[in-house]
């Protein structure tokens, strides 16, 4: 088993940062108890006015004036971490996210499906950067190794053990992971590399330091073998974003929900599963929730889709308050099939499927606005054709039929027509009480329409125009 | 120069290439009308083009016009979608004259949403043909809408008033009908319009 560990040192900031509209000015996350507000963690622009984490808030305010201050939640670390785990589980079965900032995964099983080493850190790194996550990837033979050496060195690959253990031997302590704070204590007592622990007497090691050392220990270098309990996806897709603002129109919450739909897209390729339906809620101050709903014909999961669809749905939806918060749900993931493209489609190579342009048309234009006409057996004109059926049946045997049918008759204002055919006498409807009695005529007006229109049983005229033979 | 060439001379010495005639570009898109295939230089619609219908009135036979088309297209297994039409294409009877429904999806829209969509259909490639009623598009937007129908490779038909007619348009075919159900070619590419004209069938 080969482990990659990467290694998230600016989780907590990285992730207010990727759905921050300014991410590139001063910004710091705060923390602490109320009366002793510290700095917990800057973002470059404010570490180069002079900002560093561990800093006091006052302090901090008289250095840089007017930089962004964002309340640290280790809550939501923790979510984004999950987020994380849920990405990761897309490269791997073996997800292990137990460790703070830090995700494992087991990669050596998954080489011949997305390439080797190379091939597959790139992956990572490209996703990882993609989402906006700053990180330190390792490869080792253990996942204690692999998180022990992505803290010293990035990018750093080892292949067999016995290369685990050379190259963990000259880690220094005080950066070795140990537990009961063994690093730093070690480091007191001049021991200054793990090499030099490896050589110490075990028993006197667990005497000294506890038995958990020499666990980690052996499990780092995979003396023993490591009891991971895997990371399992959860079913139920749910992101909250907190707007540090008010926002009352639709463009400025594009920024969000475009990352939004991103998530959804990147936690249903990790569980290759698709989304047919899910709510954007749109959080007010005082009032419930607008909800957006966003339902799909088919199963789907393409981020581009997901973000159109969303966003013409949100133009649509009514704003009755500013916004301060959204939140996206997504409760029904169904499996997700892709649609195949035959290998000799002529159709040019950007070209969409019509699931999706209907999609996207559904989205803008509303629910009802695309729709399939299918014949019925009714005899009676306006009622002889359905909005779309799932399966089309075939239409009567009946006289000819305009090909444009008229939504309600209307009076025929042309006194020179010439009847053409007819009358073909309609008596029928008896059975709901909808009851019609025609004489339908196919006549030509004096400006060379054809016409279909009615009258009154046994007369010619006034017409009521009902359809065009165009 | 002072020398003259007698041209006969130069050809005899074969030291001059004659190009041959350049082979019209047939198109693949029969529009169902013999006589007016015959006309058009492409033999039939202009590929990943517009084509413009100038009517005098609705229902002088342009369904006539594009139903062979249209079914030909849909019984191949390709969409069609009618964007805002102006009124019910009849089941029955677009049953009747060959055209597979499942295939045929109509669109309702407010003009201005019709147009983005009718651009988004064209552009998105997965219509074989996508017929219009814009009522008010200016130039740009027919325009716009012959560069969607290039990119989506499809069959774009816009359905005008004929007053449009003494305006440029850039659509690469023109016809016009008239109200004895003549069509008349305005305007097509690849060639001078063929003065001919010809009667569309009445199916009534």
């Amino acid at each position: 088993m080969l482990w990659a560990c990467i290694l998230l040192p600016h989780l907590g900031i990285d992730s207010v940062l990727r759905r921050h509209p300014t991410p590139d000015e001063p910004l710091a996350l705060i923390g602490g108890p109320f009366q002793r507000r510290e700095l917990v963690a800057v973002n470059r622009a404010a570490a180069d006015v002079g900002l560093r984490p561990g800093m006091r808030l006052a302090a901090a305010q008289a250095i840089a004036p007017g930089f962004a201050a964002v309340e640290h939640a280790p809550a939501h670390e923790a979510q984004w971490q999950r987020f994380l785990a849920a990405w990761a589980y897309r490269f791997s079965s073996q997800v292990w996210a137990g460790w703070p900032n830090a995700i494992a995964l087991e990669v050596q099983g998954s080489f011949s499906l997305i390439g080797q080493w190379p091939t597959f850190q790139a992956r990572l790194r490209e996703d990882l950067a993609a989402l906006g996550f700053r990180h330190r990837i390792a490869l080792a033979p253990t996942a204690a190794g692999a998180r022990v050496l992505a803290g010293v060195e990035d990018g750093i690959a080892v292949l067999t053990p016995d290369q685990l253990r050379t190259t963990l031997a000259r880690v220094p302590v005080r950066r070795a992971c140990l537990p009961n704070e063994a690093g730093p204590r070690m480091h007191g007592m001049g021991i200054r590399h793990l090499r030099q622990v490896f050589e110490l007497p075990r028993d006197a090691l667990r005497r000294r330091f506890g038995v958990e050392v020499l666990q980690a220990l052996d499990a780092m270098l995979g003396v023993v073998p490591e009891l991971l309990e895997c990371y399992r996806p959860p079913d139920v897709f749910d992101v909250r974003i907190e707007l540090s603002y008010e926002v009352e129109n639709h463009q400025a919450l594009l920024f969000p929900v475009r990352r939004m739909t991103a998530d959804l897209a990147a936690y249903l390729a990790g569980r290759d599963g698709g989304v047919q339906q899910f709510v954007l809620k749109l959080e007010h101050e005082g009032i419930a929730a607008t909800d957006v709903e966003v339902g799909l014909l088919s199963a789907e999961r393409d981020p581009a889709m997901l973000f159109d669809l969303t966003r013409g749905r949100l133009e649509r939806a009514q704003i009755p308050k500013p916004v301060v918060g959204l939140r996206l749900i997504a409760r029904d993931l169904p499996p997700f099939v892709p649609s195949g493209r035959d290998l000799f489609d002529e159709r040019p190579e950007h070209a969409v499927p019509w699931d999706h342009l209907r999609e996207r048309l559904r989205a803008r234009l509303g629910n009802d606005a695309v729709y399939q006409v299918a014949p019925t057996v009714d005899p009676r004109p306006e009622r002889a054709w359905q909005r779309a059926a799932a399966i089309i049946p075939e239409a009567p045997n009946r006289p000819t039929r305009p090909t444009w049918l008229l939504p309600r008759p209307m009076p025929l204002r042309d006194a020179r027509v010439r009847v053409l055919a007819g009358p073909e006498r309609l008596e029928t409807g008896w059975w709901d009480g909808e009851d019609t009695r025609r004489d339908y005529y196919v006549l030509e007006t004096a400006h060379g329409q054809r016409v279909w229109a009615f009258c009154a049983v046994g007369q010619q005229g006034p017409w009521m125009l009902h359809g065009w033979f165009a | 120069m002072g020398q003259v060439v007698a041209l006969d001379a130069l050809l005899g010495e074969r030291r001059v290439w004659r190009g041959r005639p350049v082979a019209p570009l047939f198109s693949a898109q029969p529009t169902g009308h013999a006589a007016l295939d015959a006309a058009l230089p492409a033999g039939g619609w202009p590929e990943h083009a517009l084509t413009e219908l100038l009517l005098p009135a609705d229902g002088v036979g342009e369904l006539e016009l594009l139903l062979p088309t249209l079914a030909r297209l849909t019984n191949a297994g390709a969409d069609v979608l009618l964007v805002a039409p102006p009124y019910v294409p009849y089941a029955p009877a677009w049953q009747a004259r060959g055209v597979d429904l499942r295939r045929l999806h109509v669109i309702d829209a407010d003009p201005k949403q019709a147009l983005w969509a009718f651009e988004q259909a064209l552009r998105s490639g997965a219509c074989a043909a996508v017929l219009g009623w814009p009522s008010k598009v200016d130039h740009h937007g027919l325009r716009r809408l012959q560069v969607a129908a290039d990119t989506g490779h499809a069959l774009g038909f816009v359905l005008r008033d004929r007053k449009h007619t003494d305006e440029a348009s850039p659509a690469a075919l023109r016809l016009e009908i008239d109200r004895e159900r003549r069509v008349r070619v305005r305007k097509c590419r690849g060639g001078p319009a063929p003065a001919a004209v010809f009667a569309l069938a009445a199916t009534h």
